[in-house]
């Protein structure tokens, strides 16, 4: 640190202004002493040294060689060179991000930036994937993507909704702390019967991925997410009509609803009421007589757009038939729709589809729940070798993770360069993966990020806490008032959502200065001005400050008459809303 | 062993605000320049144009309100109506009657998207949804031409009310729809801090946010500043108060409605005064598989006439109709053929939509639906071609072309051609 003096002199020299107060100053030294022995460089514009990945040094899975090296050869055909490696600390945030769902501490930044081993990248996804002190995060995470999947943002808040939000949450919650095979997992929501609410009788929260699904509109609303979600095949053009694009036909489309005829989901009121309110609801099957009134060769009828009726039949996609009898003891139709599904490739391609998308921002296909014939597929190879590894490796998400996140797509960073600035698929190019794509966080991402790192909603109990959460979370969400429920966030990069990054609760708690808050921590903390904003800059991005940011800050601490607490705040506010904050790249 | 670099002379409060009113001089700069240049003040009164969308998500059924087949199977129990026009259309429309002179109903849209979000989707953008670009909506398109002439606008061009609309593709999030909700309320617009606070802090984050777009990361980044730019200005203009549509007098809420979809026209004409380019107003609930006629005739048609006519003829009266063009349409039709659940199913092949304004002769009806209603007679009409005709309506030029940065050219109205009639 013995050069730094001179260098700092000519450095407040360059900002062209007199450094202007003792705190300034004095800090920038104390912070170099300080913080040299977790981040090295004394500025984040200074040069880094560069990162490796792992690749070379670990025994990884097979698969993230596959990936590699069809990764190569798809930047050798179109004269793409990828990005360099990423730097530690920005990989590191955002794996964070992707696998537990919210940016990683001080602390976290300061263990990974400690760690010399050369398996560090790989250490990382271990921790965050098997380490206790995750489990439960991760498992929220994950069932906080899922619950949208399944049953939208809205699922559960809608009126007279036969959805727990809370029971769906609490399935997949169990399902991801325990890493149940996703084959397993598909199986048991397809399949569900029980109630839906936790703590009732019979409970079991698989049962709201259809409560709301199979009642109305003969069940097509159950027919069309199945297909949809676990197999990628969309399904619900095909009700009306032929579909223009592609194979699948009218006849396919009521045959496979035909699975979910036998279904009910019955409302069970609040005790002691009378035509009272819906408490929760209870997924049965029950026998189905059919439309032809024949209960031991339950059919159901459609009409083509000419007006002719026809007649269907449970039968899967593949063209495999079942018994036809309505009776639930003798043909299960649901149990039997669930086992069919488990042997088709559908099933695998739709998941891996989906967590390739998951981590790099697009999937082999777009929108990545369509796998029909008619849509073009980018990698088809390596997305079928992946799929059926994938099977092979008896479904087990946490080894998925390992080998995206591993490979070299997840690794390089999200700086364009001249070789690759072409492979940009917001311009109507097919994704090539040679730098990672920059995307803005969720809503849940940066709601756990704030909640994490500036212990923001940490008043009350969880299920305050959960309720709060919920509450935010559903500012976002619009309704296109179809019966289908459609939705869409306005949580998109639009100026609603900066509006509530300027001036949002959520915000201004994050940024309190009352006491007991994170921010009026760190201001009462030990150590400097200069310091805590290091702190801040590490904290919120995972980076020291650089000259010009410091400056500002020393700026704005004058404009706050030396209050530190006050200049904290006014950057903390400018992190928070900064692009480098909220997008994950 | 740093005391010898300390200094403190101390900057003080003038000094530092001079530095950030420079900066921020400076940071302003690169938006409202590149608008000043192309701005006169004849082109400012030359193009006044706006455009509202009135968009009926689910799909309405247009054969009960502006196609009736009275006495066929199909036809259900409403009955036509005379209007100012030389049309008829649903009984329960009344007050639209009135105003009919001024709108013309194409009765020959022929479409082939019947899924809710491909159809929305496509209404919105004459495109069909494709896997590679995203094609940015009406208001988006319309706001990203009109808004050079606009360089005193500091409300955003393309307000959604109500719903959600579509997306901006690939122009990108600043053109995005500006969402609120009918009562024009906007959430999180209390700053609770003194403006020049907000400036210091627009300092330090416009420091952070620019270096990180000088790392070449993504266009995203680029499009996140921009919107940064229309929070402030948002945030600080007193144009905002056009969304203040409880300050309109009882009489004139009472007159559009007194539900979200009334107050939300209301609030539109409030937008289209201020000069702002394009509205969406949503009414929701047109997916009505079952028992669809008890919906429309106690319900969704009673609030669409008297809003939509409210506004037609309140826009008539203050001198706007002749620049704001007028759109009504949903995602598709419903099928002529009543289910068994008294409803109507999806049907894209033969349907209606509704315009007027802005130049759109009005009071006709171009094409037809033969006698069941399942087939258009005659020219059918796309989304592209209503596009088309909207965009001329509004002085944009049907050659504008948006080009991909690889190089692909992309037509305006995907090529659509104008519809027979609609002119002159």
């Amino acid at each position: 640190m013995a050069q730094n003096p001179t260098r700092l002199k000519s450095l407040a020299n360059e900002m062209g202004i007199s450094v202007s107060n003792s705190l300034f100053a004095a800090f920038v030294c104390l912070v170099a002493i300080q913080f040299s022995h977790c981040f090295s460089p004394l500025y984040a514009d200074d040069a880094v040294a560069k990162p490796k990945s792992d690749a070379k040094r670990v025994n990884l899975p097979i698969q993230v060689e596959k990936i590699d090296k069809s990764m190569a050869s798809t930047w050798a055909d179109f004269k793409l060179r990828p990005s360099v490696i990423e730097e530690d600390t920005k990989w590191c945030r955002r794996v964070f991000l992707d696998v537990i769902g919210r940016i990683p501490t001080y602390e976290e930044f300061a263990e990974f930036a400690k760690d010399k081993s050369p398996n560090k990248r790989f250490s990382l996804v271990d921790r965050l994937i098997n380490d206790d002190r995750y489990t439960e995060e991760y498992a929220n995470h994950w069932s906080t993507v899922w619950t949208n999947v399944l049953i939208g943002r809205n699922g559960g808040m809608e009126d007279r909704s036969l959805t727990s939000r809370a029971g769906m949450q609490k399935y997949l919650r169990d399902c991801f702390a325990r890493n149940k095979p996703y084959n397993d997992m598909v199986y048991e929501l397809v399949t569900a019967t029980g109630t839906t609410k936790p703590g009732t009788e019979g409970f079991n929260g698989a049962t709201n991925f259809l409560a709301m699904k199979v009642n109305e509109e003969d069940g097509t609303q159950a027919t069309a997410a199945v297909s949809r979600i676990f197999l990628g095949l969309q399904v619900q053009c095909t009700q009306c009509h032929n579909h223009p694009f592609n194979q699948w036909k009218q006849q396919k489309f009521w045959e496979f609803n035909a699975f979910f005829r036998q279904t009910r989901a019955l409302r069970r009121f609040v005790p002691g009421t009378v035509n009272g309110d819906v408490d929760h609801a209870e997924l049965i099957n029950q026998d189905f007589a059919g439309e032809g009134r024949r209960p031991e060769q339950a059919e159901i009828y459609f009409q083509l757009r000419n007006g002719l009726t026809k007649v269907a039949y449970p039968v899967f996609l593949d063209g495999t038939e079942i018994g036809k009898s309505g009776y639930v003891s003798e043909v299960n139709r649901r149990d039997e729709v669930g086992k069919l599904m488990m042997s088709s490739p559908f099933l695998d391609k739709a998941i891996v589809n989906r967590m390739w998308a998951h981590f790099l921002g697009y999937g082999f296909t777009k929108p990545i729940d369509d796998l029909g014939p008619h849509n073009p597929t980018t990698q088809a190879q390596l997305f079928d070798e992946l799929s059926s590894d994938f099977r092979a490796s008896s479904y087990d998400l946490k080894q998925l993770i390992v080998w995206i996140t591993m490979s070299q797509p997840y690794q390089i960073s999200s700086k364009m360069t001249k070789d690759n600035e072409s492979d940009d698929p917001t311009l109507g190019e097919a994704p090539k993966f040679s730098h990672f794509y920059t995307r803005q966080m969720s809503a849940e991402q940066l709601y756990q990020s704030l909640s994490v790192a500036t212990q923001a909603n940490r008043k009350g109990s969880l299920e305050e806490q959960q309720k709060r959460r919920e509450d935010w979370m559903r500012q976002f969400v619009v309704a296109f008032g179809t019966d289908e429920g459609d939705e869409t966030t306005t949580f998109n990069g639009s100026i609603p959502q900066s509006l509530m990054l300027f001036n949002g609760e959520l915000i201004r708690e994050a940024i309190s200065l009352e006491s007991g808050s994170w921010l009026h921590g760190l201001a009462q903390g030990k150590g400097n001005g200069t310091e805590k904003i290091q702190h801040l800059f590490i904290a919120g991005l995972g980076r020291r400050p650089t000259k010009k940011e410091v400056e500002v800050a020393s700026q704005i601490l004058v404009a706050r008459k030396n209050e530190v607490g006050g200049m904290l705040q006014d950057m903390w506010w400018a992190i928070l809303n900064s692009n480098e904050f909220i997008f994950n790249h | 062993m740093w005391s010898q670099f300390v200094t403190p002379t101390g900057m003080n409060r003038r000094h530092f605000m001079s530095h950030m009113a420079g900066a921020s001089a400076l940071l302003g700069s690169s938006l409202s320049l590149g608008h000043s240049l192309q701005v006169h003040a004849d082109t400012l009164k030359k193009n006044r144009k706006s455009c509202v969308l009135l968009w009926m998500g689910g799909g309405p059924s247009s054969m009960d309100i502006w196609d009736l087949k009275p006495g066929t199977d199909n036809g259900g129990p409403f009955k036509p109506i005379s209007t100012s026009g030389d049309v008829q259309i649903c009984e329960h429309m009344p007050l639209m009657a009135k105003q009919m002179h001024h709108m013309s109903i194409i009765r020959s849209m022929s479409t082939r998207e019947a899924d809710h979000n491909r159809g929305r989707y496509y209404m919105h953008t004459g495109y069909v949804p494709d896997a590679n670009v995203d094609y940015p909506s009406y208001g988006s398109v319309v706001a990203h031409e009109l808004m050079n002439q606009r360089s005193n606008l500091d409300i955003p061009p393309f307000v959604s009310v109500g719903g959600a609309s579509e997306g901006p593709g690939f122009l990108g999030m600043a053109w995005a729809p500006f969402g609120v909700s009918s009562n024009g309320r906007i959430r999180n617009m209390e700053m609770k801090v003194e403006q020049d606070r907000l400036a210091q802090r627009r300092i330090a984050l416009e420091t952070i946010e620019n270096s990180f777009i000088g790392q070449n990361r993504g266009t995203v980044l680029e499009d996140h500043r921009k919107v940064l730019e229309k929070t402030y200005s948002v945030l600080t203009s007193a144009q905002m108060d056009a969304f203040q549509v409880e300050k309109e007098p009882e009489a004139e809420k009472e007159k559009y409605g007194k539900n979200g979809f009334g107050q939300g026209c209301l609030l539109a004409r409030r937008l289209v005064e201020a000069g702002v380019p394009f509205v969406e107003v949503d009414l929701g609930g047109w997916d009505n598989h079952m028992d669809i006629f008890r919906t429309l005739s106690n319900d969704r048609l009673p609030t669409l006439d008297k809003a939509m006519a409210a506004l037609v003829s309140d826009l008539d009266q203050r001198g706007l109709l002749q620049d704001t063009a007028i759109v009504w349409m949903g995602e598709f039709g419903r099928t002529p053929r009543i289910n068994a659940d008294a409803g109507r199913d999806h049907w894209a092949r033969a349907w209606s939509v509704v315009v007027g304004g802005a130049g759109i002769k009005g009071g006709q009806a171009i094409g037809a639906t033969n006698e069941d209603g399942t087939q258009v007679e005659g020219d059918p009409y796309s989304s592209e071609d209503l596009m088309a005709s909207v965009c001329h309506a509004l002085g944009i030029s049907l050659e504008t072309t948006f080009t991909s940065k690889n190089g692909r050219p992309m037509k305006i109205a995907n090529s659509g051609k104008l519809i027979k009639g609609l002119f002159g």
